[in-house]
């Protein structure tokens, strides 16, 4: 096996789990917030890995 | 008498319809996730594409570099990172203390379990050779190891967040941060004490920094304010991973509420939505495939055959890779989530995750060759 193999793998396995998520939680672009957080005056809701439950 | 050949010596011709190929499907891809999901979200995978590109096109890592420090003492590629890291904080921390409610750093806090999750993350990363964001590079441009370790990587990230509340009440302190231009400025001395104990410590032929480094780090410090502008939150890596995997868990029936983690409401709403609406996994998703380009950009490069490793090396890889993700999950971050982006958004624990993280690596690189990746020593 050589790495374009391998590549290609990685990226098939990818496109795969997006394609499962979109079957099981389609995306609303409508609901989508604005392009930029700075100056959108909304508070940022995303998960990071420094997060911790109250 | 030295004679030529036909075509001898003249260059083969550039492969001009790949080139294109390949930057037509990058575009796509961003538009297509703009269409589906929104525009920020196009803008989040279009960053984690660059950040893709520079990682594998100008070969910068983190956990490669710390090894050239320990076996080498060569300190360039720790240079770029401190660069890096230093240009991000000139610009993230007076943002997010003039827009506290729009930008978040990646503030987390020191405990128990944080400075031994760092030290064990430090540890596996070096076994594996591949940090948060490395394992990523490296399995997009046709690295098997990393490619076997990423999905044991991603369930260590879930089961880590799984298991979090139990670890941090072991004990840990409230969290601590600098802020505004003071805490930028406080950053920036730490960040040159780091650089001149690594010039003293370095090889005096290794003291120099190569300008592909220094364009890379500067590049990379551009994406990261932009995902910091764009995201609101900082750049990071194993959140999105251990999503990944609650996701699936979740579609396959699994019961999450057990977990304080990932029962909670906004986890919930995070595993009921899409991928394409996270920001790290969409960051993730463009590194991979931003590493598969640039791999299938350069020529011969993905024709190259793969080491062969004996039975006890991909148990390693397995076992290490689960060890990256639930560690850097109790750690609060990766070589990315908390060194990067935690010093660059003045949180404490980034630092202590460096030190931690670094002792780890010490130990890190003796156990590869142990463990069959290399020749013992």
């Amino acid at each position: 096996m050589n790495r374009s193999t391998v590549a290609l793998i990685t990226i098939l396995t990818l496109l795969g789990l997006v394609s499962l998520d979109l079957v099981l939680s389609p995306p609303n672009p409508f609901h989508a917030p604005p392009v930029l957080s700075l100056g959108s005056g909304l508070t940022p809701v995303g998960g990071f890995c420094g997060l911790l439950p109250n | 008498m030295v004679t030529q050949g036909i075509g001898e010596g003249v260059p083969p011709p550039r492969p001009i319809l790949k080139y294109c190929g390949l930057i037509f499907i990058a575009l796509l891809s961003v538009t297509i996730v703009s269409a589906l999901a929104g525009l920020r979200f196009g803008f989040m995978l279009a960053i984690g594409l660059g950040f893709g590109i520079v990682l594998e096109g100008l070969r910068f890592g983190f956990a490669g570099p710390w090894r050239a420090m320990i076996l080498r003492r060569d300190p360039s590629g720790l240079w770029a990172q401190l660069l890096s890291i230093g240009c991000v904080t000139l610009f993230a921390l007076p943002l997010i203390a003039v827009y506290p409610g729009e930008l978040v750093g990646a503030s987390a806090p020191v405990g128990f379990s944080m400075v031994a999750g760092a030290f064990i993350f430090g540890a596996a990363m070096q076994v594996v050779l591949g940090c948060g964001s490395g394992t990523l590079v490296n399995a997009g441009s046709g690295n098997l190891v990393s490619l076997v370790a990423l999905p044991f990587f991603a369930t260590g990230s879930f089961a880590g967040a799984y298991h979090l509340i139990w670890w941090t009440e072991l004990g840990t302190l409230s969290v601590l941060s600098v802020s505004g231009l003071s805490g930028a400025i406080i950053t920036l001395c730490g960040l040159s004490v780091v650089a001149v104990i690594a010039w003293v410590l370095a090889r005096p032929e290794n003291r120099k920094l190569p300008r592909r480094l220094v364009i890379a780090a500067l590049t990379l410090s551009l994406l990261a304010i932009l995902n910091l502008v764009v995201a609101g939150q900082p750049w990071g890596v194993v959140y999105g991973l251990g999503l990944w995997i609650a996701k699936l868990a979740t579609a396959l029936g699994a019961d999450t509420s057990a977990s304080v983690f990932w029962s909670t409401s906004a986890s919930i709403e995070r595993v009921q939505n899409s991928i394409l609406t996270d920001y790290t996994s969409l960051t993730n998703i463009g590194i991979i495939f931003g590493a598969f380009l640039v791999a299938h950009w350069r020529n011969n490069e993905l024709s190259k055959w793969l080491p062969k490793l004996n039975m006890r090396a991909w148990i390693a890889t397995a076992f290490a890779g689960f060890l990256m993700g639930y560690s850097a999950r109790l750690a609060f971050g990766c070589n990315v989530g908390a060194f990067y982006s935690g010093i660059s958004t003045g949180s404490l624990h980034g630092w202590v995750w460096f030190v931690a993280a670094f002792v780890g690596s010490v130990l890190g690189v003796r156990l590869r060759p142990i463990l069959g990746f290399e020749a013992k020593a």
